[in-house]
């Protein structure tokens, strides 16, 4: 089934047209309302009406993370505050989280995607379907909560956490559809098996599954366990949330919904379009987007495009499996967490060398973060000859990592000098989690 | 009297390197003890020449510290021990942490308190025989 086929089956000729006519306007848009754009197309001397096709995007100047930040926390947006109905925020590298005010057109927008995403997975107003992202701040909940409303199911707003009542509930309402994590199905499979409940006594038929990198196998086991098709759901705040690109009954690639994200993959040192079907990193710009529309936004998901039409008869073109990250970002239960957080913490503690290590490793289908420091020699001095007081400084630690990722981490204490010193940004990482 | 803390990362050897560089140095330990948790410990050692042992460990990129500790000479016999921390707690003296090791047919308790000035007061006022090693 198709949610809108006039969007999703478009011939490619139609959708270049429409995509030119939305760029154009869009660019006119962020000129006159967005100083940092006007600024920036000016000193490349770019005037809106340069912009006519969408061929012309490769003129217009990149957007990265660092200019989210840099212009903290409104200086991005576009519309007027009182055009705003809803914000959103996102992590940041330095305390600063990324800041996404969305208009009521905007809202409609992510609703429709996010309704292109459910019925391609095969969810109808029939259904009844459980949203297990977590509420709030995050893009995840109330993203897909909108679309299953919008689409017409039921929607049971379950959010994360009491997984034991959630379960109760896929059982006893015969949920047939649900939106979370993958690693929180695997988790959620887990939970079954301790309660006794059997997938034959549950109804779930589709599971959305994205906010983190997930792996095929992992698909198949989730898929066996929960006796669900699980289906990729790709999104950023920085663009929408989730609804960005979906999988069809096909699974092979996820159909951006290009009308409205427009997709480019560039070679991330030299910042090049690639042809279609290289592995580069992920470029959105936002074709419709009256809160926050960025052009070129440099994702750093790292992954390539196809195109020709899929079986299932959409025309769209399709993203592959995220391949990586061109910078560090780790995702780790769905928050982005970079090290450079983890290193601004530190080193606000003098008691700390300005050393650290992230172990990242899944536990029971849930990702745990150990955060390993030094204690410096110096400070190692009478006050802290008994457990107690180190222990009070690690719970100290942990507090302020907790306030800054918003994931809580495990302190590790080192003796003095066994942490490596980093040679590289990657140095700082051991990935246990075998993605 | 001056005690060493040392901290001990969890890890295999690490008690052993500690140990092997005192060996080297020619210290002579008299009494030790580890206080431990999932992660990490403390060892605490009362040695012939802490001042030196301190410096010597310390070269190794060993964290260690000097502390101030109570160290009181006691008979040994029941009830000794008793006795003598029943005079702490009448003064509404803390006992931080404290071990006790037989050396020469004393025994000797060793601690630390919350309060070392009083605790110093009440060693004077009820005339505790202190340990020197």
């Amino acid at each position: 089934m198709i949610w809108n086929p006039n969007k999703e089956c478009m011939s490619r000729d139609e959708m270049s047209a429409l995509q030119g006519k939305r760029l154009h306007k869009i660019v006119e848009y962020v000129y006159h309302n967005v100083p940092f754009y006007r600024n920036k197309l000016q000193e490349m001397d770019i005037r809106p009406d340069d912009i006519q096709t969408i061929e012309d995007i490769k003129k217009l100047p990149f957007t990265t993370k660092k200019d989210l930040r840099d212009n903290y926390p409104f200086g991005l947006q576009a519309a007027p505050q009182s055009e705003i109905i809803r914000v959103h925020a996102s992590s940041g590298t330095t305390g600063n989280p990324t800041i996404v005010g969305y208009t009521r057109k905007d809202i409609g927008v992510w609703s429709e995607c996010m309704a292109r995403c459910l019925t391609a997975y095969g969810i109808t107003r029939d259904d009844t379907f459980s949203v297990a992202y977590g509420y709030g701040l995050f893009t995840g909940g109330l993203g897909a909560h909108y679309g299953v409303e919008h689409l017409g199911a039921s929607v049971i707003p379950a959010g994360t956490g009491n997984t034991e009542k959630h379960l109760k509930l896929i059982r006893d309402l015969g949920i047939t559809g649900i939106a979370c994590t993958p690693s929180y199905a695997l988790y959620l499979a887990e939970t079954m098996d301790k309660l006794g409940i059997t997938k034959d006594q549950i109804k779930l038929r589709a599971g959305a599954f994205g906010a983190e990198p997930w792996t095929e196998s992992m698909r198949k086991e989730i898929e066996s366990r929960l006796g669900l098709k699980g289906y990729n759901l790709y999104g950023l705040s920085e663009i929408m949330g989730p609804c960005v690109s979906y999988e069809c009954q096909e699974q092979n690639g996820s159909h951006i919904c290009e009308d409205h994200f427009y997709p480019e993959i560039i070679n991330p040192v030299t910042l090049e379009n690639l042809p279609n079907g290289q592995s580069g990193e992920l470029v959105f710009t936002t074709l419709t987007k009256e809160g926050m529309p960025l052009l070129r936004y440099r994702t750093r998901d790292l992954c390539s495009l196809m195109t020709g039409q899929c079986n299932c008869g959409r025309t769209s073109i399709r993203m592959g499996r995220i391949e990586g990250r061109s910078d560090d970002m780790l995702i780790i239960r769905g928050i982005n967490v970079f090290p450079s957080q983890v290193e601004s913490v530190v080193l606000s503690m003098p008691e700390f060398a300005p050393r650290y290590m992230l172990v990242v490793d899944r536990v029971n289908n849930l990702d745990t973060l150990q955060v390993q420091v030094e204690l410096r020699q110096e400070f190692f001095t009478a006050t802290f000859d008994t457990p107690a007081a180190i222990d009070e400084l690690e719970k100290k630690l942990a507090a302020k990592l907790k306030s800054v990722l918003s994931i809580s981490a495990k302190v590790q204490l080192k003796a003095p000098g066994t942490i490596e010193r980093s040679q590289g940004k990657s140095a700082h990482i051991i990935d246990k989690r075998n993605l | 009297m001056k005690q060493l803390s040392i901290f001990i990362e969890n890890k295999r050897g690490t008690l052993l390197a500690v140990l092997d560089a005192l060996k080297e140095a020619g210290i002579q330990i008299i009494a030790s003890t580890i206080s431990d948790t999932q992660d990490f410990g403390i060892y605490r050692i009362i040695c012939d020449d802490p001042e030196r042992a301190f410096i010597v460990l310390r070269e190794q990129s060993i964290s260690a510290t000097l502390t101030d500790v109570f160290a009181i000479q006691l008979e040994d016999k029941p009830g000794e021990a008793a006795r003598v921390l029943s005079l702490f707690a009448e003064a509404d003296i803390s006992i931080a942490y404290m071990y006790s090791f037989l050396l020469s047919g004393k025994g000797i308790l060793v601690f630390r308190t919350s309060d070392t000035d009083r605790t110093r007061q009440v060693i004077k006022e009820k005339s505790l025989q202190e340990f020197c090693s």
